[in-house]
């Protein structure tokens, strides 16, 4: 651990052991030898990456270059790998054994959301197909 | 921690990190990993919250009551460019993390300001799409579907607000006392907070106003 290290993640009243084995926070990264530039640089790519993805997002939407009905998937695939750059050149998000507990909640809160997303769309779709048309309704009222 | 075997079966995979704070070993972890934590599992729960918007939104959204739908109300152009700001703005906060961490108080404030900017266009721009909405009469009241599109998009937007006002808090707290160590701390919240606005604008403009305007 350099000088300049020190300074900037201030050993946090324990022990100074070296950074290598201590857990990372989500958002955090290990800024390596060259500091800032290292840092500057992944998010540089991140954010090529997420501009890339966008654009791509946004022509799609209009261009008759893929098969029409293919498009929605499309769209939600790119947008599932922008999220994907943003978690991984923005908020940090890694799979080394240091970021564990981010992932580990991480995964838990991507389960509760398809769980409410997909269980509401398939519960209110199936109700919707079973309910009695207007004029069903009528002729049960008669 | 008790001296165990090498090859103890429990340990697979855990051998060389048995010391990693906040895995059991190791004694507790250090503040800035413990807020960082809990700020995480904030935002994956605002996250769950928005996840009841967004199912909301796909169940009514063909719930039109004869009104307009998403096809005739929305403006992608407008959209690309509220997307390109939050982006931009993503990016630049993600600067002024740096130069917080490196202790470069002109570049932070700079960082700051242009990811303060970006984020204001975004909110003025959003509010005269709303504006216009309302003032062609497809305010939230006209319809299910509309009803489910300010609620989400203005959840979205609230957030941005209050956002906008805690950069403008973290650059006054910096100014008045310094890149101290708990003042840091918040810096990684807010940075985490806005990153994560950004996700979720990500599946917003993706599921509201791209599939809106090509179904």
């Amino acid at each position: 651990m350099t000088a300049s290290d020190q300074e900037r993640f201030p050993p946090d009243a324990k022990d100074g052991r070296e950074l290598p084995g201590e857990d990372i926070a989500p958002g955090d990264e290990r800024l390596g030898g060259t500091g800032v530039a290292h840092g500057a640089r992944g998010y540089l790519i991140g954010f090529v990456l997420a501009a890339g993805l966008t654009a791509a997002s946004f022509y799609f939407a209009h261009s008759t270059l893929v098969w029409a009905p293919s498009i929605p998937e499309l769209l939600i695939v790119l947008a599932i790998a922008q999220m994907g750059v943003h978690l991984v050149f923005f908020l940090h998000i890694t799979t080394g054994p240091d970021n564990t507990n981010n992932v580990l909640a991480l995964a838990f809160g991507v389960l509760i959301v398809f769980l409410i997303i997909a269980g509401s769309i398939w519960i209110m779709a199936n109700l919707d197909a079973h309910m009695p048309t207007m004029n069903q309704v009528m002729d049960m009222q008669r | 921690m008790t001296a165990t075997h090498p090859d103890d079966p429990n340990l697979v995979g855990h051998g060389r990190h048995r010391d990693v704070p906040g895995q059991g070993g190791g004694g507790p972890a250090p503040t800035r990993i413990v807020v960082g934590y809990g700020f995480w599992i904030f935002l994956l729960s605002d996250i769950v919250m928005f996840s009841c918007f967004f199912a909301a939104y796909a169940v009514l959204h063909g719930a039109t009551a004869g009104g307009p739908t998403a096809r005739q109300l929305f403006d992608t152009n407008l959209v690309a460019l509220e997307t390109g700001c939050l982006l931009a703005s993503s990016f630049s906060c993600g600067l002024a993390t740096l130069a917080a961490y490196a202790h470069y108080p002109v570049k932070f404030y700079a960082a700051m300001s242009v990811t303060y900017v970006l984020g204001l266009a975004f909110v003025v721009l959003e509010v005269r799409e709303f504006a216009h909405l309302v003032s062609i009469g497809a305010g939230p009241q006209r319809s299910a579907f509309l009803s489910a599109f300010f609620s989400l998009v203005g959840c979205h937007g609230v957030h941005v607000t209050v956002g906008l006002l805690w950069l403008l808090t973290m650059m006054a707290q910096v100014f008045a006392k310094g890149f101290r160590r708990d003042i840091m701390h918040r810096m990684m919240c807010f940075s985490l907070f806005w990153h994560a606005l950004d996700i979720i604008w990500v599946a917003l403009f993706t599921v509201v106003y791209l599939l809106g305007v090509i179904q």
